[in-house]
């Protein structure tokens, strides 16, 4: 059985302008330990996945679906259900570490209320230790600098603040919804590197939300890119990047800047996001896509192409594959990928 | 912070100074004088009068003579109406009164209005949040010289439960407590409700959800502090408002306070006592700005002065 089991997760918002549809039958597993990347733009419905988990939607939210937490179901739970699994089990850090801690506390107070709740420690007991995680988290000088004010840190100190307190009670999985957006670049290879570490030390499952590529590929296991609310496409870490079986994922992945680019033009993916009030009939990358054809007004079903490799696509695998222009200096796939090259022409043939 | 205090109080003193002299000005700009009656007084009688009172003198003179007698010997002249009496006297008879009423007032607008409109945002467009926003619009539309009377038909004539006017012991303090706190009520729940959503929407709000805490914890723990802030600047004007007294309530409840001496000062051109007043006024203005801004420091860390 997996740590987390989400079925059909749906999620929508009552707006004054419609409904919006945030997330579309997503279904996701992720085992003890493991990771896994959640990839897509602004919009794509991945906070709102891991908000929806928690318990922590919005007002005018809704979720419907099915969330099994170690067994138990835990969507749309009560209070009292979920507070016992929050930070106790499933923690989160959230992306801007500025207005997520509460700057009208001290961060040692912040921390211990949290000890206090679940652990029943005092309140000195409940600092001293978190102090320690402070330290954890390498915060130089961390006995002294609990007393301050978040105000009082920089960005990333911040954010390791926001790490150590969602690691208080060694949950067994770790959210982390863009938690290196708000911090500039080397700031966000430091706290990768300490989440990837911490995440070994404690034996944590992570779900590591983002819209940057480059972090997911040095972080997880597995990724999973959405768009409009629904998986484009799910594989482990490496093909995706090798070999993107999805023109989305194609498109993000060509729009990445590159050292060695010649001419000043960005690649990028013509178009925007569709309007969720208004989602397109079928695929909702249809009204972007290259590969585009009528039968993309219907939604094309989850191909299990590869061992672990799911795309949701109506164009072939090979003529996605033959358009994408592989660069020079990637990795060829790798060998157990081009092993299945003949089970996916397979499918291809398929009518 | 405690250099900060020195400085706001060091600037308090010109700011003072200004506020005496302008309302000197325009008081004496003002058409007519204390002794200015139906039937004129001779000619000769008028000369006198001023003469005792220094009126004749120039304007000038009177106002660094006035704030002579205030520095020096805290004096705020004599009533120009009521021989018998000081502006001191008459301000030591009524303040007691209308600080009394007014800081009950207070309190009870602050712990009704804070309460319902947490209440109100916490339930948001549920019957509580109606009900609150309801209590509070009727509040607000019914001002006090309404309330005044159906209180005393009410209360007085038809039950006689309370005395219908007078000043005495707590239960003289009712009436005027209800008919002057239930407009600031109604607008502190205004405010503490559209400032406690907005909190309850805010990022560090979802983190004290996400770290387990109940519902109860997360409101007065995370949400009620920095809710308070908007509520807490309109506090500062609205106390001195109501501590230094409602001619309506003076008037209704004859309870003596200054809000109907300063109103008779005007209408009687009684110079002194309608400058002393207006100095207290200012004075409790410039001193719990002052708190206001202490307060704010003492909420948000990031403040400092």
């Amino acid at each position: 059985m997996a740590l987390l089991e989400i079925r059909d997760l749906n999620v929508r918002f009552a707006t004054t302008d419609g409904e919006v549809s945030a997330v579309n039958g997503i279904d996701l597993d992720v085992e003890r330990g493991q990771t896994l990347g959640i990839v897509g733009e602004s919009g794509s419905g991945k906070s709102q996945l891991a908000f929806a988990v928690m318990g922590l939607l919005a007002r005018n939210g809704r979720a419907a679906g099915s969330v099994r937490f170690d067994g138990a179901e835990i969507l749309n739970a009560t209070p009292k259900v979920l507070n016992r699994i929050r930070a106790r089990r499933i923690a989160m850090v959230f992306q801007d570490p500025m207005t997520s801690l509460n700057s009208y506390m001290r961060v040692s107070d912040q921390m211990a209320e949290v000890l206090m709740l679940h652990k029943g420690m005092g309140k000195r007991e409940a600092v001293a230790e978190a102090a320690r995680m402070l330290d954890a988290v390498k915060i130089p000088d961390a006995r002294g600098r609990i007393r301050l004010y978040p105000h009082e840190f920089s960005g990333g100190m911040r954010q390791r603040v926001m790490i150590a307190m969602a690691l208080l009670c060694r949950p067994e999985l770790l959210i982390a919804d863009e938690p290196t957006t708000a911090l500039d670049v080397t700031v966000q290879a430091q706290i990768m590197e300490l989440l990837a570490d911490l995440r070994r030390e404690f034996g944590m499952a992570m779900i590591l939300i983002t819209h940057d590529l480059g972090v997911v590929a040095g972080a997880c296991e597995r990724v999973m890119v959405m768009y409009g609310g629904r998986v484009m496409e799910r594989a482990p870490v490496g093909p995706v990047f090798a070999d993107p079986a999805h023109p989305y994922t194609q498109g993000l992945l060509a729009a990445i800047p590159r050292l060695d680019q010649q001419g000043e033009q960005l690649a990028a993916i013509p178009g925007s996001p569709p309007n969720m009030t208004n989602p397109p009939p079928g695929c909702p990358f249809a009204p972007r896509c290259a590969y585009v054809m009528p039968v993309c007004e219907t939604m094309p079903p989850f191909d299990p192409f590869a061992p672990g490799r799911e795309r949701a696509c109506h164009a072939g695998l090979a003529t996605v594959r033959a358009g994408h222009a592989p660069q020079p200096d990637l990795p060829e796939p790798a060998a157990a990928d081009l092993d299945e090259m003949p089970a996916s022409v397979l499918q291809e043939a398929r009518p | 912070m405690f250099g900060f205090m020195l400085r706001r109080l060091a600037v308090a003193i010109p700011t003072l100074l200004l506020l005496i002299v302008v309302s000197f000005l325009l008081m004496h700009a003002a058409p007519g004088g204390p002794f200015t009656q139906e039937r004129a007084l001779p000619p000769q009688v008028l000369a006198n009068l001023n003469a005792k009172y220094g009126l004749d003198e120039p304007l000038w003179r009177q106002i660094a003579g006035y704030v002579w007698g205030i520095v020096a010997h805290f004096d705020f002249g004599p009533s120009f109406v009521y021989p018998d009496r000081s502006v001191n006297q008459i301000i030591a008879a009524g303040f007691p009164v209308t600080l009394t009423y007014g800081g009950v007032a207070f309190v009870v607008a602050v712990a009704v209005g804070v309460a319902l409109g947490v209440a109100a945002a916490i339930r948001q467009n549920s019957w509580m949040d109606y009900l609150a926003v309801g209590i509070s619009i009727g509040a607000q539309v019914l001002p006090n010289f309404v309330m005044a009377p159906i209180l005393v038909l009410v209360f007085t004539l038809w039950l006689g439960w309370l005395p219908g006017g007078g000043w005495g012991g707590p239960i003289y303090w009712i009436m005027p407590v209800v008919a002057l706190s239930t407009s600031f009520m109604a607008s502190i729940a205004r405010i503490t409700r559209s400032s406690m959503l907005e909190v309850l929407g805010s990022n560090h709000i979802r983190t004290a959800r996400a770290k387990g805490l109940p519902e109860r914890a997360v409101i007065l723990r995370h949400a009620l502090k920095p809710a308070m802030l908007p509520v807490i600047s309109y506090l500062g004007p609205a106390f001195v408002t109501m501590i230094t007294g409602s001619v309506v309530i003076d008037m209704y409840f004859s309870t003596g306070g200054i809000g109907r001496s300063f109103v008779d000062s005007a209408l009687n051109r009684d110079y002194a006592v309608m400058m002393g007043i207006t100095i207290l006024v200012g004075a409790l203005t410039i001193l719990f700005s002052l708190v206001v801004d202490v307060l704010y420091a003492w909420i948000d860390p990031k403040i400092r002065y």
